[in-house]
């Protein structure tokens, strides 16, 4: 009885030594808090979750705390607790608004080291000011996608990414692909979508017409590159797809921007890689992934998708900044790609997805976003830019006057970047 | 040309059947298109969006919708939360604007028209404007809870509730529906010895049943639609409403029939609510004129 209660007290003891050893260490940890835009997502879900425990798991020192938040209010969450003084340690930022969080304050640069991000695709690099502030785990890239039949029935020539089409050319293909009469329109350019895809797929075209949003080597004005001759050639080619017939304007149902390629209402459609597997689904070695035309100023895509940074509230920046370096992993980033089919950003990666590697079904928008990618403004005014850019696309398309439309644009960008002392620092 | 014979009672009969069935399509077939399309998949959704076929139960009809939909969000704790917040908020809302409606018309107290008329005034602000300025108060209110004190009321129900209890259109509600009561009755009350307390309680409110159920089926479609204050106040997905959760249907490729069939579940409450007091409601909109 005695030995039964001598043991039961060395264990009772060894027990609270344990606990006591365990809870130190426990407490030894720092939380981060972690904000993730992808509530809703099973699947990506899935990969975030595995990075956090692996994360927490490889070391001693920070306990990641992951709190998803739905994509459609995210950024408005954001900016609320920024005002209200409540940003988490790390959080993921839209690449073309991180100018804008950075300007604002709400992030800080990130501590980690660049030599090993150097073979990163330049899309997921946030960059601004000279810093890095944001950096992704993948990209996303837009392509021509169609059927080879397709273009064969009206003897088009498949383009590659050497040898894009010409804007001669491409208006040629939609001219003998609208004179075939098969189709509702030849080409879909999505005008159903709305918000942030507008300056995403449409931009590259003025860009590759030799305009932009802004002026790229002061990010003070518009003048001249949004309203110039090149941006006003661009508007025109634009206007001509609607007069033309050449593809449904803005009242297009979502309905048939959802299905219209696969059951041949379009002829083309103008897409990201997140659509892509249904299309090879539906038409096996038929389906084609072409690269955008080049307008004369070289053929652009866009580029930058989500990326993780780190708020400039964060007590601790480098057990935030060495939470994403850990995410930086090849295993993760393929991981990603396979769950949610985005652009891994190395090739390396790249070689151990399903899809991106090389002879992967869907290698093509590795190399697009390789060889076509361009980043959109990256300044604080970019979201100013956007919108301003979308009414001036939805209006030339409803028949606005090119000139007069891409004129007002312009002095809004104007006078949002003199409103806001040209978002100097 | 055709004349409509008004004497004759079965044509006048069909004409307005006709006319109130036409109405009654108007208001039903959104509804009815949510519900049929939240058992369809997605290629027949959408496939089926520009014909009748929309609106009908056909094709490959099941409830996988549902399941996937349960999968993708913790849709009952979105709808509890919901619940319980506009719960709160229009008993709460209903007893403290009745109170209010109530002095406003009974009771006479220095400045009681300037009140009224700030009051009123409230009703022509959006609240989008005043919504920064109440995150900045709230984010940093003392609270006495629980755990014990402490500052700051994001990331719970109170911050949800609180500041919607008292509305300028429901105090406005109650007052004009009191001012139509016979005076009498409150003097009566007031000779008998009756407090104002027992007048409001015991006299008034058992008088008030249509705009009760007036004011409480517009605050509950308030409270329930809820969806820029919450997305600014609750970063933890614990205490977020049933409109916040829609977002999470909202991908990159985006899964309609889920989206339709979550729209679906949330809609019952709302549905069941108006049900209730829908006799109550109409009472209340024929006798005082006031529409929702």
């Amino acid at each position: 009885m005695k030995i039964t209660k001598k043991l039961a007290l060395t264990m009772l003891s060894a027990s609270v030594l344990g606990s006591a050893f365990v809870s130190t260490s426990a407490f030894a940890k720092t939380d981060l808090s972690l904000w993730y835009h992808g509530a809703g997502n099973k699947v990506e879900a899935k990969v975030i979750n595995q990075i956090v425990n692996d994360f927490n798991n490889s070391q001693d020192d920070w306990n990641v705390v992951l709190e998803s938040f739905p994509q459609g209010s995210y950024n408005d969450s954001v900016v609320a607790a920024a005002l209200a003084n409540n940003l988490p340690d790390i959080l993921d930022v839209d690449g073309p608004v991180m100018p804008n969080w950075a300007w604002a304050g709400y992030l800080r640069p990130l501590l980690i080291d660049e030599a090993k991000i150097a073979d990163f695709l330049p899309g997921v690099k946030g960059y601004w000011d000279g810093k890095l502030y944001s950096i992704g785990l993948w990209d996303s890239a837009v392509a021509m996608m169609t059927r080879r039949s397709t273009l064969n029935e009206v003897g088009a020539r498949i383009p590659t990414i050497d040898s894009p089409w010409t804007e001669e050319e491409f208006n040629d293909v939609l001219k003998k692909l609208k004179a075939t009469g098969k189709y509702d329109y030849p080409l879909d350019l999505g005008m159903a979508e709305s918000g942030e895809w507008f300056p995403y797929a449409f931009s590259p075209f003025l860009q590759s017409f030799g305009g932009d949003l802004i002026d790229r080597s002061t990010y003070k004005t518009a003048e001249g590159t949004l309203n110039g001759p090149e941006a006003i050639a661009f508007g025109e080619w634009w206007q001509s797809l609607f007069v033309n017939g050449y593809a449904p304007g803005n009242s297009q149902d979502p309905a048939d921007h959802e299905t219209g390629l696969l059951e041949g209402k379009y002829a083309m459609q103008w897409y990201g890689n997140w659509a892509a597997l249904k299309n090879l689904n539906k038409f096996g070695d038929d389906a084609l992934f072409l690269p955008a035309p080049d307008f004369g100023h070289g053929p652009k895509i866009g580029a930058a998708s989500w990326q993780f940074g780190v708020s400039s509230a964060s007590k601790h920046p480098q057990g935030a900044s060495d939470f994403i370096e850990f995410a930086l992993q090849d295993k993760y980033l393929a991981a990603f790609s396979d769950s949610i089919g985005v652009i891994p950003p190395t090739q390396s990666a790249a070689a151990l997805t399903k899809n991106y590697r090389q002879g992967g079904a869907l290698a093509v928008f590795y190399a697009l976003s390789k060889a076509q990618a361009l980043v959109r403004p990256v300044t604080p005014g970019y979201i100013v830019e956007a919108k301003v850019f979308e009414k001036a696309l939805a209006d030339i398309a409803d028949g606005a006057d090119v000139a007069d439309t891409l004129d007002s644009a312009a002095d809004e960008i104007n006078a949002d970047i003199e409103k806001n002392r040209g978002y100097s620092r | 040309m055709f004349q409509l014979d008004t004497d004759n009672p079965t044509l006048r009969l069909i004409v307005r059947y006709m006319v109130l069935t036409l109405i009654a399509l108007i208001f039903v077939t959104p509804i009815l298109f949510m519900m049929m399309s939240s058992l369809k998949p997605d290629q027949q959704l959408l496939a089926d969006t520009s014909s009748i076929k929309a609106f009908l139960p056909i094709g490959d009809i099941s409830f996988d919708n549902y399941k996937a939909a349960f999968e993708r969000a913790p849709i009952g704790m979105f709808m509890l939360n919901s619940l319980l917040v506009t719960g709160v908020t229009v008993v709460l809302g209903l007893l403290v604007c009745s109170m209010a409606g109530f002095s406003f018309v009974f009771l006479n107290w220095r400045g009681k028209s300037i009140a009224f008329s700030i009051i009123l005034a409230t009703l022509i602000v959006p609240f989008e404007t005043i919504a920064i300025p109440m995150l900045l108060m709230v984010s940093k209110l003392p609270w006495l809870g629980l755990d014990g004190f402490s500052w700051g009321w994001l990331n719970s129900y109170r911050v949800q509730i609180i500041p919607f209890i008292a509305d300028g259109l429901t105090i406005f509600l109650f007052a004009q529906y009191f001012k139509d009561l016979p005076k009498e009755l409150i003097e009566a009350s007031r000779i008998e010895g009756c407090s104002w307390w027992q007048v409001y309680w015991r006299v008034v409110m058992p008088l008030s049943g249509p705009i009760i159920a007036t004011a409480a089926i517009l605050k509950f479609l308030a409270m329930y639609n809820q969806y820029l204050w919450p997305i600014m106040v609750t970063q933890q997905e614990q205490y977020r409403p049933v409109l916040v959760g829609l977002q999470y249907f909202f991908q990159l490729n985006t899964a309609w029939g889920e989206v339709m069939a979550y729209l679906t579940i949330i809609t019952v409450p709302v549905l069941a609510f108006y049900l209730a007091l829908q006799r109550a409601f109409i009472a209340s909109i024929a006798s005082t004129g006031v529409k929702g």
